[in-house]
């Protein structure tokens, strides 16, 4: 891993030195991106991943084969497209992770503590949720996004994750909507995805869970928001908070109609 | 940050025109679910999530889109809050002001409270020609004082804009460093020189 990272780092300066424009240098990155895709270390997460799904663990010493991710219990294939999602046994959406979460507990007979304390790995301080969301996204590769908001509380999720989206605070007065809310911009040499806008929305969301080259982890979405509230500039993002779920539903249901395309690679 | 201020969601309610009672409560509720998806981490406190009249007026899309007796309101607030230096000079050290566009720690929950926070103004602002890693949310700062000069109006428009870029124009992006606390009013002079001064590389 550490030698492919060096590698693409590498490759990426080599570029850097090269160019003589910013022009030129989105295009060397543009370039580096497409090489990246050869070979997508996410594979290793998806393996553990399915591991995870098939081991018996907990104190009640059973798999996460029973879990009902929407589509009916053990029905993994297709169904990240549809999440997130109202679940009438919880009465309430629930994304992903908190689906899973939910599993540990109910079926596996955890602690919610004990369930949720690593939502994202470090080296060897690995996180089931990135094994799990790699392998259970994978299932959903080629599937085309088909988030409803029909239930009231899914159409209640959705509205409080707009407003959120929009929300400007903290000492920046930073919004999601500040970076995202354009087309064509960037941050450095980073494109931003327009998340305000059909083909923005797919693009950003269809490309998630990915492996980042600079961290060697697989992240999941609500690594992301986690991530990009750091860097907004608020207080720390609770792992399956409401509030994620409700910007997971908006963003989710923006990006309808597109074909799942993760876990992706970035860099 | 100032307490939220109910009579001022009446105001934006009065005068927003576009408003119903419902998106009101929308607004409410998110915030009350923020507040509790939220945890205070290092210097990140929750009171961040409390809103002030720029930063709630403007938590709509698009930004600029704020009626515009709001938007005069916001303007005139802030432009109330700018502090010029004391000492009367507005211009620092350029070579200063490039390190400080180019760092981007600071503030977050991540950061130790004790450095130095950065401008970041290169995440947003193309500013010279050698650096190319330039984002694009504001507009090119390239030539900027070659393009204006150096008087003492232009020095006070500068410095008031990196102190609080919504005296100038209410909603816009950028964060109001001085208001905010975010850069010290030495750093800010020394932003104001990267930007005037003639051999600073924003003007080459």
């Amino acid at each position: 891993m550490t030698v492919f990272r060096t590698l693409a780092i590498a490759g990426l300066l080599l570029g850097y030195a090269a160019v003589t424009s910013a022009q030129s240098a989105v295009d060397e990155i543009a370039k580096y991106r497409q090489q990246l895709q050869d070979g997508n270390p996410a594979d290793l997460w998806e393996a553990r991943g399915e591991d995870v799904w098939k081991q018996k663990r907990g104190p009640k010493g059973v798999s996460l084969e029973r879990c009902d991710l929407g589509l009916g219990p053990g029905v993994v294939t297709g169904a990240y497209a549809q999440l997130p999602r109202y679940f009438s046994d919880a009465d309430r959406v629930m994304d992903l992770e908190t689906r899973l979460v939910h599993c540990m507990v109910t079926l596996q007979g955890m602690s919610l503590a004990d369930a949720t304390k690593r939502p994202f790995g470090s080296g060897t301080n690995r996180s089931d949720f990135e094994a799990l969301a790699a392998w259970i996204t994978a299932e959903s590769r080629g599937t085309k996004m088909n988030v409803s908001i029909s239930h009231p509380k899914e159409a209640q999720a959705y509205r409080l994750g707009e407003k959120m989206f929009y929300f400007r605070g903290g000492p920046h007065d930073f919004a999601c909507a500040t970076c995202h809310g354009e087309s064509g911009k960037r941050i450095r040499l980073q494109d931003l995805p327009n998340l305000t806008e059909k083909a923005g929305a797919q693009l950003g969301y269809t490309t998630w869970p990915a492996y980042r080259v600079s961290q060697g982890e697989l992240r999941t979405f609500q690594w992301r928001l986690y991530d990009c509230f750091r860097q907004q500039r608020f207080p720390e993002l609770k792992f399956t908070s409401e509030a994620s779920i409700a910007l997971t539903t908006f963003l989710a249901y923006n990006a309808n109609g597109a074909a799942f395309n993760a876990p992706a690679i970035k860099r | 940050m100032t307490q939220p201020r109910p009579l001022l969601l009446v105001l934006l309610f009065v005068l927003g025109g576009c408003a119903t009672p419902t998106e009101l409560d929308i607004a409410k509720q998110a915030h009350e679910v923020m507040r509790a998806s939220f945890k205070e981490t290092g210097q990140a406190t929750l009171d961040r999530l409390n809103q002030d009249l720029a930063q709630s007026a403007c938590s709509i899309p698009p930004s600029t889109s704020v009626n515009k007796e709001i938007a005069a309101t916001i303007e005139k607030e802030n432009m109330a809050s700018i502090r010029y230096p004391a000492d009367g000079k507005l211009l620092g050290d350029w070579k200063s002001g490039e390190r400080i566009a180019q760092s981007g720690v600071g503030k977050q929950f991540s950061d130790d409270p004790k450095n130095a926070s950065g401008g970041n103004c290169y995440a947003c602002h193309q500013m010279s020609k050698q650096e190319i890693s330039f984002g694009t949310i504001g507009p090119s700062l390239l030539g900027f004082g070659k393009l204006r000069g150096n008087s003492e109006a232009i020095q006070r428009y500068t410095y008031g804009k990196i102190w609080n870029a919504q005296a100038y124009s209410a909603c816009s992006n950028m964060p109001r460093f001085g208001h905010n606390g975010i850069l010290t009013e030495a750093q800010i002079k020394d932003l104001t020189a990267l930007l005037l001064d003639p051999a600073s590389p924003v003007n080459q």
